[in-house]
C-alpha cells in the first residue's frame, strides 16, 4: 500500500518552522484554522496570528498592510474563498504594487467531496493565473507542499499556493530538491508527454505506467509551478516526444492545460488533449467525484490514446 | 520631519495646495476636484502639524502613515506630498498623463504614497495591517487613513471597522470626509449612512465629530486621539465637497470632472 499524506498538515508544521526561523512571518486566517492548520502557528505565536473571522476581503487587506510594514504574511482559508470572494483585495491591494502576501489555500477542487459545488473551487487557478506577478504554485504532494512553502517565505513577492483536502499519495521523498519554476520529470519516455500538477499527479504516473505495459512510452512531467511557467519544458516535451496531455483537477479554461497550449502554439504545435472539469461539481465522496468527472488515470490513458491517434495522422 | 506651523501658516498651505489641486486636474482635464478640496484641511493638518515623517526618507520604518483609502483624491495627496518636499512641486503637472508617477488613483511607486488604491472600501483593512506590523515589531508609529462618505457604503469597510476594534489597535486613526456628495448625489438619498457616528461607536471606535475645515479643531481631534487606549479613533469631519471654489461647493458634478479654462482661473482667483 503507498503511503500517503495530508498537503495541509505538511503547510501548517511547515508554517510553524518558518515561523520559529523568520520573526516576519505572521499569519492570518478567516475562521478555519483547524482545517487550513494554520492554528499549529497559532498557538506558538498567538501574538502574530490574526484571526478575521468570516471576512476574507478583510484578511487580505490586513495581509496587504502587514506587507507594506515588513512583515511576510500567510494568508489562508478555503480556496474558494480566495481568491474568488477577495479578487478585487487581491488585484488592487497585492498584486498591483506587486506586495510580499503569501496566499495558501486548501480544500481546491471537487476533492472537497460532501460540501458540494459551493464549496469546490475549480476557477480558483484561472483566477490566481490572472493576477500579475504572482507565483502559483500547486503542490503534488505533503513533500513538495513544504518545499513550495519554504520557497513563498523566502522569494519575495506575492504567491498563490494550491492545497487540496485529501491526504494525497506520496511521489517525493524527504531527498527531494523542489526547484521554484521548474517542472519536474517523473518518467522519460518519448512519444507523449502527460503534464500534470497537484492532486493528478499520481493518476498521471499510474496512467503512464499502464501505457508503458502496452509498449506506450509517456514522458510525466509535475508543474507545480503554473506561474512562471518553465516554457523550456513544454518546448521540448513537444520536440522530444510531439504530443501532449495536460490533467488538472479544475476547469479546462484558465489553469494548466491553456498555459501550457499557448506556449505549444506558440513554439511547437503539436497535438494535445486536456483532461480537466468542464462543469461544476455536486456533492459526492472525492474518489467518485474524480470517477464521474472524468478525472482518473483511465481517463488519462484514454487522451493519451487519442492523442497519439491525431500524432500519427 | 516635525513641523510645527502655524494656523497661519497651515492655512497658507491650503491656500497653495488647492491651487495646484485645480491647476493639475484642470491641465489633465481629468481627475476628482470635488473630494479632494474637501479633505485639504485634513491631510494638511496631518502632514504638516501631527505626523512624524520625513520626506527626505519616505521608506523611514518608524515613520507615521497615511493610507488614503479614497484614491480618486489622489490630487490632495500629490500636492501635499510636494508641499512637503517628497517630489517637485514641478512633477504635479504630470498629473495622468504617460509615463507620470503620478496616477490617475493612488499607487506605490511614488515616493510618499503608501498604498495602491482605487477600488473603494480597502484602505482600512490595509491601514489596519500597518497598525498591527507596528504593533508586532513594537514601533512607536501611528497610522492615519482617510476615507469619503459614500465609501463607507462598501462592506469591507465594516468588516476592518470590526477587526480594527477586536484587534483594539489604538496606533490607528481613520478619518471620513464627511461631505455628504457621492456620485449620484447626497449620500442620504444614494444609501444612507445615518446614524453615521452611531455605527461607529456600535463597531467599538472612539469617535469624533468635528469640522473637518478648522485646523484647531482637527489638531485637537488628532491630539485627543493619541491619548485613546485599547481602541481605535475615528474622527468624522464635517466637510463642504468643493470647498474653496464657490461653483465647486456643494455641487457633485465635480466629483469627478476637471474645471475648464475659464472656470481654472475664476477658481484661482479666488483661491489668490
Amino acid at each position: 500500500m503507498a503511503k500517503t499524506a495530508s498537503l495541509r498538515e505538511a503547510y501548517g508544521r511547515t508554517l510553524l518552522e518558518l515561523g520559529r526561523k523568520y520573526p516576519d512571518i505572521v499569519a492570518l486566517d478567516a475562521d478555519l484554522s483547524h482545517s487550513t492548520m494554520t492554528h499549529f502557528f497559532a498557538s506558538e505565536f498567538p501574538d502574530r496570528f490574526f484571526n478575521c473571522g468570516v471576512a476574507e476581503q478583510n484578511m487580505i487587506g490586513l495581509a496587504a498592510g502587514l506587507a507594506a510594514s515588513g512583515k511576510i504574511p500567510f494568508a489562508s482559508t478555503f480556496a474558494v474563498f480566495a481568491p474568488g470572494r477577495c479578487f478585487d483585495q487581491l488585484r488592487v491591494s497585492v498584486a498591483q504594487p506587486h506586495l510580499n502576501v503569501k496566499i495558501v489555500m486548501t480544500h481546491s477542487g471537487i476533492t472537497v467531496g460532501e460540501d458540494g459545488m459551493s464549496h469546490q473551487a475549480i476557477e480558483d487557478l484561472a483566477l490566481a493565473c490572472s493576477l500579475v506577478g504572482f507565483t502559483v504554485l500547486v503542490p503534488s504532494d505533503a513533500i513538495e507542499t513544504a518545499r513550495a512553502v519554504t520557497a513563498a517565505a523566502t522569494t519575495t513577492g506575492p504567491f498563490y499556493i494550491r492545497l487540496c483536502r485529501p491526504e494525497s499519495l506520496l511521489i517525493h521523498d524527504e531527498s527531494y530538491k523542489f526547484l521554484l519554476g521548474r517542472a519536474e520529470q517523473l518518467r522519460h519516455g518519448t512519444q507523449a508527454t502527460i503534464i500534470a500538477m497537484g492532486l493528478m499527479v499520481a493518476p498521471a504516473l499510474e496512467a503512464a505506467d499502464r501505457l508503458k505495459l502496452d509498449g506506450i512510452d509517456c514522458r510525466v512531467l509535475n508543474m507545480a509551478t503554473l506561474r512562471p511557467l518553465d516554457a523550456q519544458s513544454i518546448v521540448n516535451a513537444a520536440v522530444d516526444t510531439g504530443a501532449i496531455v495536460t490533467v488538472e483537477e479544475h476547469l479546462e479554461h484558465g489553469g494548466l492545460g491553456s498555459s501550457v497550449a499557448q506556449v505549444v502554439v506558440r513554439t511547437r504545435p503539436v497535438p494535445m488533449e486536456f483532461v480537466a472539469l468542464k462543469s461544476y461539481g455536486e456533492s459526492g465522496k472525492p474518489a467518485e467525484l474524480l470517477e464521474k468527472y472524468g478525472l482518473t488515470a483511465k481517463n488519462i490513458e484514454h487522451a493519451v490514446r487519442s492523442v497519439l491517434l491525431r500524432k500519427n495522422t | 520631519m516635525s513641523t510645527e506651523k502655524s494656523i497661519p501658516e497651515l492655512q497658507e498651505i491650503a491656500r497653495k495646495i488647492r491651487r495646484n489641486i485645480v491647476t493639475m486636474v484642470a491641465k489633465a482635464a481629468s481627475g476628482h476636484p470635488g473630494g479632494s478640496l474637501s479633505a485639504v484641511e485634513i491631510v494638511t493638518t496631518l502632514y504638516f502639524r501631527i505626523m512624524n515623517h520625513n520626506p527626505a526618507n519616505p521608506e523611514w520604518s518608524d515613520r507615521d502613515r497615511f493610507i488614503l483609502s479614497k484614491g480618486h483624491c489622489s490630487p490632495v495627496l500629490y500636492s501635499v506630498l510636494a508641499e512637503c518636499g517628497y517630489f517637485p512641486v514641478e512633477e504635479l503637472m504630470t498629473f495622468r498623463r504617460i509615463n507620470s508617477r503620478l496616477q490617475g488613483h493612488t499607487h506605490m511607486g511614488l515616493p510618499g504614497v503608501e498604498m495602491s488604491a482605487g477600488s473603494l472600501g480597502q484602505g482600512l483593512s490595509f491601514a489596519v495591517g500597518c497598525a498591527l506590523a507596528g504593533r508586532v515589531d513594537k514601533k512607536p508609529y501611528r497610522v492615519y487613513t482617510l476615507l469619503g462618505d459614500g465609501e463607507c457604503e462598501e462592506g469591507q469597510v465594516w468588516e476592518a471597522a470590526m477587526a480594527a476594534a477586536h484587534f483594539k489597535v489604538d496606533n490607528l486613526v481613520a478619518v471620513v470626509d464627511r461631505n455628504g456628495l457621492q456620485i449620484d448625489g447626497w449620500t442620504k438619498d444614494v444609501m444612507n449612512l445615518e446614524p453615521f457616528p452611531d455605527k461607529w461607536r456600535a463597531y467599538g471606535w472612539h469617535t469624533v465629530e468635528t469640522d473637518g475645515h478648522d485646523f484647531n479643531l482637527l489638531i485637537d481631534a488628532f491630539e485627543h486621539a493619541q491619548a485613546v487606549k485599547r481602541q481605535p479613533t475615528v474622527i468624522i469631519a464635517r466637510t463642504v465637497k468643493g470647498k474653496g471654489v464657490s461653483y465647486m461647493e456643494h455641487n457633485v458634478d465635480f466629483h469627478g470632472k476637471p474645471p475648464n479654462q475659464a472656470q481654472l482661473e475664476i477658481a484661482l482667483k479666488e483661491l489668490a
